[in-house]
């Protein structure tokens, strides 16, 4: 299983990075943390002509707090934001999103911005983000703009991302007090792709009606999907458990998973259904401790 | 395809090579530098065997390409001994039987040894954690875990 050839570059800038993406053209790939690309070009399911290897990049793996925003740099190994104190102690959804990516080894490589940029519906960032209401900036010859995260994924494994343009970083508005969320996910093995996964963030007011909710739903589809007529049912309205397993309910019907090895399409529906419930209930109880 | 001259420092001692970009780390280590420690297994990052050290982070050699590792050090199951002594968690893995085939065993005593350095005093649980990305086929991972005790318990002492 040995790659097909590629040239190789490692740039130390993004305008560096840039600047090849536009001398090379369609036929260069970002190399991030490698643990999608790589075994994909082992199998033969990837062959680009250039690998522009961003890791030597500076800058890039910051976790900070300002201007209103939780900022992940995009090389930010998921290893670093699983163990992160900010990210413990603040943002739990995360904390668990980072914990069932891979496994400890592929987590020391595997990079946040990577998760997302990939587009894999199977992968476990992209539901956080949807529920956490984040958008990625999108660096290119022109600039940074933003792409909110309910625009990023355009199709199957494919996103928002001109050519020319690198993920630089992840920004999460700073959730207002009250809030709460939960990433659940099923797997048949550690560092197996989801069987499903659900992610839910919630805020609630002072008299405890949910001021806002969404819901991530995660190798449900052929994108990441958020579940919308689920998170209506809950709005506005002081959350009783009836009103959650609706919402479960619709989830599940906003799903439109494929059957595969791990498992039929009416198996993957329903754990939907569970999983939400767990979500929920689970952002709930956080929302309600304040966290 | 064009080679590129690469710097590696392995187990403490330095090398220079020219090599095809694509060539990944366990290739380089096994066909190039002849350290044939560091196993192949499953070659999409799942089994482990391929596991040393990169900059002391564990990484799957079979994920990552030679020339990444450009200018970094990296350490093998060959850097364990030191001096012709057995490194605690190689005594551990020989004390308490954590080996049977032994195909996962340098994999597994990289991604241990890795771990303990931010683990002086593991829970079963955790240890358990840290192996989760290394398979072993033969011993029910129990005397894995024992041998992690045992190195933990004699790092604690000094080594």
């Amino acid at each position: 299983m040995i790659p097909p050839s590629f040239e190789y570059y490692a740039p130390t800038t993004v305008e560096e990075a840039i600047g090849l993406l536009q001398q090379l053209g369609p036929e260069a790939k970002i190399l991030s943390g490698g643990m999608s690309l790589i075994p994909l070009m082992r199998l033969r399911l990837a062959a680009p002509s250039y690998l522009i290897d961003i890791n030597r990049i500076a800058g890039l793996a910051e976790i900070k707090e300002t201007d209103g925003f939780l900022r992940i740099g995009a090389l930010t190994r998921e290893a670093e934001l699983e163990h992160s104190d900010l990210v413990r102690s603040k943002y739990p959804i995360l904390m668990e999103t980072a914990a069932v990516i891979g496994d400890p080894l592929v987590r020391n490589r595997a990079t946040v911005g990577g998760n997302l940029a990939h587009a894999d519906p199977a992968n476990d960032h992209p539901a956080t983000m949807l529920a956490l209401a984040a958008e990625v900036v999108a660096t290119g010859p022109k600039g940074q703009r933003s792409i909110p995260m309910t625009s990023f994924f355009t199709g199957f494994f494919a996103t928002a991302l001109d050519p020319d343009e690198i993920l630089t970083e992840i920004r999460i508005p700073l959730p207002p007090l009250h809030s709460g969320g939960a990433y659940v996910k099923l797997e048949r093995k550690v560092g197996d792709f989801a069987t499903a996964g659900v992610a839910a963030q919630l805020t609630l007011d002072r008299g405890g009606v949910c001021e806002q909710v969404r819901i991530g739903l995660t190798n449900v589809d052929q994108t990441p999907i958020q579940a919308r007529q689920a998170e209506e049912v809950m709005r506005g309205k002081r959350i009783e458990p009836d009103m959650v397993r609706r919402a479960a309910q619709l989830a599940a019907e906003a799903s439109d998973p494929n059957a595969d090895l791990r498992g039929s399409v009416e198996y993957k529906r329903d754990l939907v259904r569970v999983l939400t419930i767990r979500a929920l209930n689970r952002a709930l109880e956080r929302a309600r401790r304040g966290t | 395809m064009a080679h590129q001259k690469i710097s590696l420092k392995v187990n403490g001692m330095d090398h220079e090579l020219m090599v095809e970009p694509r060539l990944l780390l366990v290739h380089c280590l096994r066909d190039v530098l002849r350290l044939t420690g560091t196993h192949i297994g499953c070659e999409t990052s799942h089994c482990g065997a391929c596991t040393v050290h990169l900059d002391g982070k564990a990484i799957k050699s079979c994920s990552l390409f030679a020339v990444q590792a450009h200018g970094r050090e990296v350490t093998t199951v060959e850097g364990l001994e030191q001096d012709g002594t057995l490194h605690p968690i190689q005594e551990g893995f020989w004390q308490e039987h954590g080996l049977q085939c032994g195909f996962c065993t340098p994999g597994m005593m990289m991604a241990a040894t890795a771990f303990l350095k931010d683990h002086p005093q593991p829970t079963e649980d955790e240890i358990r954690v840290a192996i989760s990305g290394n398979l072993c086929r033969c011993t029910g991972y129990m005397n894995i875990v024992k041998s992690i005790q045992y190195a933990a318990a004699k790092l604690r002492q000094g080594g």
